[in-house]
């Protein structure tokens, strides 16, 4: 039976020294009538048949289609260090650093990805992730209404439709009220949002580049929820944010970001990572692990989890969070997948993917009946407005092994021909052409 | 060790993934960051020796008897790895079966879905599952979001959560951000008190949330009697399913009256946890709750294709972007095919024969409060040893110098100086005698050298750590 090493001599020796004759007799206290009613499993497989089923499943999956879905979650290309060093048993195999001394490989590394977000977002502080972007704002506007002592949020619909349905079923419990503003023509509406604050908000809520891949600056919008003493959430897509005014360079309290698209695969939706940071008079709010730099009694530098008295084992009901893991292994790949590109690395990636994007919008929309849905500036991704429901151009042109992009209609009613499209430094100029030429016949 | 910002050599070029680099004209300056970001520039040979080095300076159970108690350490297979690398799976986009009719392009990944929810309901005798909680303290958090959704659906008027003292810190943490108000009953001989539960129970009560065999490593024997009680005041039996390993084919917690579970598969499923994370924990639930599971839900045709469920109208909603984490509940689910219906319960009990053994040689020389039959742990007690100064702290800094992680100390919070031990099923006994022996050693060493305990750490990277210097400097990031 595998994993389990004890030959049946061992067992009996073991038996005996508890001092019980069969191991049947350690179960005593579960009564007839708490005994399963069933137990009805499959008998084991060897690793060589487990394998060979889970080959034939992943061979069931369409994997070889070129892709342009984004939506949130991009297919960047990963530097084979990520896994090779992430893959390492003493990482891999560990649990959460409980033991300082025994785990400072795994608390420097968690160090080192909270200065390397912070640096990425412009903001303060970090915690060691939570489960991935969508809850990671459910947790920032946790902390603005702890903060604030209001009730009352202000999100764009802008932002993506994924984490607002996210929002809406975290706090179908709770004392707290939503007031989203419409976004127009896939723009985020700054004055509207602005024209929505006042001193009853807790938060304002928005994403850079918003769903519909429109680059803004909050600057203003930030600076406005300053005065009636609101807190600044924004979303971003770290990728990007090599290039793009930050975060904290527009004056946000908590920044966001799901943190997929640095270094971890699709994967059918996770493991993800929430990146998560704030500003320091924010940190004693922020749930979660945090990692702190300290010395040991010889006067070496060392790493411990640190702000414990926030959590729920030691405040339990009045903890900030009831998380009590983190995604210390997501973070790693983060980590490790930002070291590996480095400064010049990632810009690239980020450039490069930007260039394929404004490619790809401008063979599109040279195909007749085609145009930009987008305003403004754009990054990696875009939408545009297509003569039919893109629901009927996916069908098309998912069966030629493309998959042309998100449709709108399925969250922006109105939006039922909007194609959300998008590119990264793994999409050729050739699929690009391709993608154009097939979406020109789809349409003919 | 300097970190890698302080090894950053400015203009060093690390691994590029791609070739030509674009102008910046495509977006407006105003809306670009000023300055240099701040990532290391690194080659990755440096990349890949500081990451090596910083791994050389962690325990995992690769490497290290990990007999953290509640956290369910054992052997995590290689095969299971291979699983989740195959590229049929890690480059699966997730909006992939969002697409009309192209769940058509992810079958596999849905079937996979499919049997790992029907195979945990079974194995834990719930009517439903859902794989969409990212982690056991999220379970928790869907599992309570349930309870509400089902009495309001019912229009009870329900406030209030009980919670053992016995039970894991993340439950009333939960139960609290659900929305709801945390009641504590007290245990007596290390079990819950039915006596005890009769006084706080009322019909304000929403739920219970249980933990079995709870924190202390024992097994609520009264749970009938508890079933009883809380089903007079419709409220729901909530199982913390993070102790699973204990009872896999001994009990099943839907057989027994529980209408919630969450399961933490990193523990009993044997997905690596990596240092604190990602988790994975799915919530089984009993009929009358199944109606209230998060959206979507894997549904199978009539035709034998695979496809997600979007119409749940009196579901909670989404507690997840998609499917939970999907990466990690593979594995999972490949290490159910490997052991079996046999396989599983083998494992619960030799997993309850090795922490009974170590029980059993351990109690001559630790205190161990309820010294009888224990599941998958037990709780020893230093606190005779701490008359003399020498506490569980030291005990766990002693085993890092022996080459162990430390067992979990301090918890539960109603032993003092708990040494909570769990060694799992996965270690042979060897390691469990060697264990003991160098336990024991170190006990003696209380009357003749505490200071080795005391001063214990000196075999790693560094000695006791400054906790209260950290919190105080707030020394977060690498920016002096």
């Amino acid at each position: 039976m595998p994993f389990v090493p004890h030959t049946e001599d061992e067992v009996r020796e073991m038996l005996a020294t508890i001092g019980v004759d069969s191991v049947e007799d350690l179960f005593a206290e579960i009564t007839p009538d708490m005994r399963p009613k069933s137990f009805d499993l499959p008998e084991g497989l060897s690793e060589m048949e487990v394998l060979s089923k889970l080959e034939g499943l992943a061979a069931k999956n369409a994997i070889n289609s070129v892709s342009f879905l984004g939506a949130g979650f991009y297919d960047h290309y990963i530097p084979a260090a990520v896994d090779a060093l992430t893959m390492r048993g003493e990482f891999y195999t560990a649990y959460t650093p409980y033991q300082p001394e025994a785990s400072q490989g795994t608390l420097q590394a968690i160090f080192e990805y909270q200065t390397a977000v912070t640096r990425l977002l412009g903001m303060e502080c970090a915690n060691a992730s939570v489960y991935d972007g969508g809850t990671a704002l459910y947790e920032a506007l946790m902390m603005a209404v702890r903060k604030t002592k209001r009730r009352k949020i202000v999100v764009s619909e802008a932002l993506n439709p994924i984490y607002r349905v996210m929002l809406g079923s975290y706090t179908s419990n709770l004392d707290v009220e939503f007031v989203t503003v419409p976004h127009k023509d896939g723009m985020t509406d700054i004055e509207g949002l602005k024209a929505a604050l006042d001193d009853s908000i807790a938060a304002v809520l928005v994403q850079n580049p918003n769903f519909f891949g429109s680059i803004n600056d909050f600057t203003e919008l930030f600076a406005a929820a300053k005065a009636v003493k609101a807190v600044s959430v924004v979303s971003a897509y770290p990728v990007l944010q090599a290039l793009l005014k930050t975060p904290g360079a527009m004056g946000a309290d908590v920044a966001v970001a799901e943190g997929q698209s640095l270094g971890l695969p699709l994967s059918f939706g996770g493991p993800y990572l929430g990146i998560m940071t704030c500003t320091k008079p924010m940190v004693r709010q922020m749930p979660g692990r945090i990692v702190g730099r300290t010395t040991d009694t010889e006067g070496r530098t060392g790493y411990v989890l640190t702000l414990q008295a926030r959590e729920q084992h030691i405040r339990r009901q009045k903890a900030t969070s009831n998380i009590c893991s983190n995604q210390s292994l997501c973070a790693l790949r983060a980590l490790v997948h930002l070291c590996a590109l480095g400064e010049l690395g990632l810009k690239r990636a980020a450039r490069v993917s930007v260039e394929r994007a404004h490619i790809c919008a401008e063979k599109l929309t040279a195909v007749p009946g085609v145009s930009l849905l987008t305003k403004g500036a754009f990054g990696n991704e875009f939408a545009v407005t297509l003569p039919v429901n893109a629901f009927e151009v996916i069908a098309k042109l998912t069966e030629r092994g493309y998959v042309p992009g998100f449709p709108l209609g399925r969250y922006f009613e109105g939006l039922e021909n909007g194609l959300l499209v998008a590119c990264t430094e793994k999409t050729s100029e050739e699929q690009i052409g391709i993608f154009a030429e097939m979406l020109r016949g789809a349409l003919k | 060790m300097k970190t890698i910002f302080q090894k950053s050599v400015a203009g060093r070029e690390g691994c590029w993934p791609c070739e030509g680099i674009a102008e910046e004209a495509y977006i407006p300056k105003e809306l670009l960051r000023d300055g240099e970001v701040g990532l290391p520039s690194a080659s990755e040979l440096d990349v890949v020796r500081h990451f090596t080095r910083l791994s050389q300076r962690n325990y995992g159970v690769d490497g290290n008897f990990y007999p953290l108690g509640s956290c369910t350490m054992k052997y995590n297979p290689k095969f299971t790895e291979v699983v989740a690398a195959m590229p049929g799976f890690t480059r699966l986009h997730p909006v992939l079966p969002q697409l009309r009719g192209a769940g058509g392009l992810c079958q596999g990944a849905l079937e996979v879905m499919y049997e790992t929810e029907a195979l945990l309901s079974e194995i834990t005798g719930m009517a439903a599952f859902t794989l969409h909680p990212m982690a056991g303290a999220h379970g928790e958090l869907t599992g309570t979001m349930l309870m509400a959704a089902y009495h309001k659906d019912r229009g009870n008027k329900k406030t209030k959560v009980i919670v053992p003292d016995s039970a894991h810190g993340t439950n009333p943490a939960s139960a609290a951000i659900a929305g709801f108000d945390v009641v504590s009953v007290e245990s007596k001989d290390g079990i819950v008190d039915p006596a005890a539960l009769a006084e706080v129970l009322d019909d304000e009560v929403a739920g219970m949330m249980m933990t079995c065999p709870n924190t202390l490593g024992l097994f609520e024997k009264n749970l009938p009697e508890i079933v009883r009680m809380l089903r007079k005041v419709d409220a729901l039996l909530y199982y913390d399913g993070a102790n699973l390993n204990a009872i896999m084919g001994k009990m099943r917690v839907g057989d027994v009256g529980f209408d919630i579970v969450h399961l933490n598969l990193h523990k009993t499923f044997a997905t690596p946890h990596g240092g604190g994370g990602p988790g994975s924990g799915p919530v089984g639930v009993s009929e009358k709750v199944a109606p209230f599971l998060p959206i979507s839900r894997v549904a199978k045709r009539e035709d034998g294709r695979y496809f997600l469920d979007y119409d749940q109208p009196k579901s909670i909603g989404y507690v997840a972007p998609f499917y939970g984490n999907f990466g990690v509940y593979l594995k999972a689910y490949a290490y159910i095919l490997r052991l079996g219906g046999k396989g599983l319960t083998r494992a619960t009990e030799n997993a309850v024969l090795a922490a009974n053994y170590m029980r059993k040689r351990l109690c001559d020389h630790f205190e161990v409060p309820y010294n009888r039959i224990c599941m998958h742990e037990f709780v020893a007690s230093a606190s005779e040893q701490a008359k003399k100064g020498v506490h569980a702290l030291d005990f766990a800094k002693g085993l890092l110098d022996k080459g162990y992680h430390a067992p979990t100390v301090y918890f539960p919070l109603i032993v003092p100086e708990a040494i909570m031990i769990e060694p799992t099923e996965t270690e042979n006994k060897e390691t469990l005698d060697q264990f003991c022996d160098d336990l024991i050693e170190l006990a003696g060493l209380v009357d003749t050298h505490p200071e080795i305990l005391t001063s214990a750490p000196v075999t790693l990277p560094v000695t006791r750590l400054d906790e209260t210097k950290a919190a105080r400097a707030m020394e977060l990031t690498d920016d002096l």
